[in-house]
């Protein structure tokens, strides 16, 4: 279980300050959490401040009852908390092989590397000794850092826009990735998306917008109302 | 050969004790191993110098040479010249490498310069591997200069493997190579210096033929207060490919210097140089850190893959 209490967040700018997360409360125990909403509303600073790379201005954050907001990212890591960056890191030398390895936390088997790949839908021969450098594409780099998450296994799994970056054509095979976590794995799942397919397997949508929870419920209760208006219209007065 | 001589070995040159094949084995200045084989001759050399003189015959193919340098002996200074005759369309593995053992402490300084000539014949490919390697109680001064020096004849393919990691207080590499029409030249340099560590390399590659082509690429690392300074010229005098690249990572105080000079001599030479200096990344370590390593641990992850 997951909870925020009062989680604010501000950022130094030309006028002083400007508020990026204000007074967010949330309590988040389901299995698969949504956080959708417009572009700049606060959803990916939110999932940094849970993964620890941000630090709240205020507020506290727990994870199963223990305070952990003065934890280092490595030790919330540790705790059981896996991020998966909306743009994954590129590294000149590390293989796709070292960094599945790291995840695990133990000197992966060639055979265990291999199954988290298939699971993402990459030919594990093609890419274990590949660099995780310039050379992959952005669906590519998405998918292996989508396999780090599963090679962790742990009991929350954070996702950035998951979907940012893949061709349509992967995208069906993405929702297969989250529909099969969702049945095979004990963790809960906490994923940021515009998607509606992702958005219809979440147990909880948590809609962000301007900094703030706007509102929160089942999908069937969310739903409707977003593919009705409230996001086509926020980005329509955007366009 | 003892326990520490017999340590140096492994380290550089990957060996548990004698070599396969051909292989010529130098302790503190004497030979202490030699063995040539029927298409790989190893001879001292007969004209004063200190060195050998290796012929390998045309046509000798999936043959390798093995040519460890052990100074084990505190203060221990030598100048070694070794030249290679590759025949035509042989295909070998040269293995040389240096290992220094200074137990000095008192300042003693040892030093290993070392000038490798390469003849490589018509159609030949050679993959030259060599490491250095140094360690000692801290008080004494681990140096070692390499000259390289290969010639690439028509069609020639040489590759270039060297590795300094951490133990040389100071070097001096220079690396000069001239090659005729379809000769190909591959570079790989990896450094890593700490502590006060000074490296200087050195490059110069003449592109004299048509359709040859050189790449040279440098990745090092420069922690402590260590100074690395990179030159990589090339000279296109014939329709030609260069590539040279420095990628270098700098911690604390330490400082890189890469100075790129290409010269284009023929309206058909292209050259490129790339160079990136600059700390390791923020969001690589707190990728790492996400998966649970703490940031000590992450930079060496990343140290070690970009090594590697």
């Amino acid at each position: 279980m997951l909870e925020l209490k009062n989680i604010t967040y501000r950022v130094p700018d030309d006028r002083g300050e400007k508020t990026i997360l204000s007074d967010i409360n949330l309590s988040l125990d389901e299995r698969f959490v949504a956080f959708t909403g417009p572009n700049g509303g606060g959803k990916s600073t939110l999932a940094k401040v849970i993964a620890g790379i941000l630090r709240p201005t205020e507020g506290r954050i727990f994870l199963d009852g223990q305070d952990i907001t003065e934890l280092s990212v490595t030790d919330r890591a540790r705790l059981g908390i896996s991020y998966a960056f909306q743009q994954p890191v590129r590294f000149k030398g590390l293989t796709v092989r070292d960094l599945i390895s790291l995840a695990a936390g133990k000197n992966a088997g060639v055979s265990d590397v291999c199954a988290y790949l298939s699971e993402v839908g990459l030919c594990a021969r093609d890419y274990i000794d590949r660099e995780v450098n310039a050379s992959l594409s952005g669906g590519e780099l998405k998918r292996i850092e989508i396999a780090t998450i599963l090679a962790r296994g742990t009991k929350l799994s954070v996702f950035d826009e998951p979907e940012a970056g893949i061709d349509l054509w992967s995208f069906g095979n993405l929702i297969n990735v989250f529909e099969k976590m969702y049945k095979k794995t004990q963790g809960n799942i906490l994923i940021i998306s515009h998607q509606e397919r992702i958005l219809n397997i979440a147990d909880r949508i948590v809609v962000i917008s301007n900094g703030a929870v706007e509102k929160s419920g089942t999908k069937e209760e969310i739903l409707p109302g977003l593919l009705g208006g409230d996001t086509c219209r926020v980005l329509t007065e955007k366009l | 050969m003892d326990a520490i001589e017999r340590d140096l070995l492994l380290k550089i040159a990957d060996l548990h004790g004698v070599p396969e094949g051909a292989y010529n084995i130098r302790e503190n200045g004497q030979a202490a191993g030699r063995n040539s084989t029927a298409n790989i001759e190893i001879v001292s050399k007969t004209d004063g110098k200190s060195g050998i003189d290796i012929f390998i015959k045309p046509g000798t193919k999936n043959e390798s040479v093995h040519i460890p340098v052990i100074l084990s002996k505190a203060g221990w200074q030598e100048m070694v010249y070794n030249d290679f005759y590759i025949g035509e369309d042989a295909d070998v593995v040269i293995v040389a490498g240096c290992g220094i053992h200074n137990c000095g402490g008192m300042d003693l300084t040892s030093r290993h310069d070392g000038i490798h000539t390469f003849y490589v014949g018509k159609n030949a490919r050679v993959k030259y591997v060599e490491k250095h390697y140094g360690e000692g109680d801290g008080n004494g001064e681990n140096v070692m200069n390499p000259t390289t020096v290969a010639h690439l004849a028509e069609g020639a393919y040489m590759e270039m493997e060297t590795t300094q990691i951490k133990g040389i207080d100071s070097t001096n590499r220079v690396t000069k190579a001239d090659l005729k029409e379809g000769a190909n030249l591959v570079i790989r340099e990896k450094i890593y210096t700490h502590g006060k560590q000074r490296a200087d390399t050195d490059f110069t590659v003449d592109m004299n033929g048509a359709g040859c082509s050189a790449d040279v690429i440098s990745r090092s690392v420069a922690a402590g207060e260590s100074r690395q300074h990179f030159v990589s010229t090339m000279n296109g005098n014939a329709p030609c490919h260069g590539h040279t690249e420095c990628d270098a990572i700098i911690m604390e105080g330490a400082s890189v210097t890469a100075a790129p000079c290409l010269s284009a001599n023929d309206i058909d030479a292209e050259l490129i140089h790339e160079a990136a200096i600059g700390k390791i990344a923020g969001e690589q370590l707190v990728k790492l850190m996400t998966l649970g390593l703490t940031e000590k641990e992450a930079e060496e992850q990343i140290i070690k893959g970009f090594l590697h």
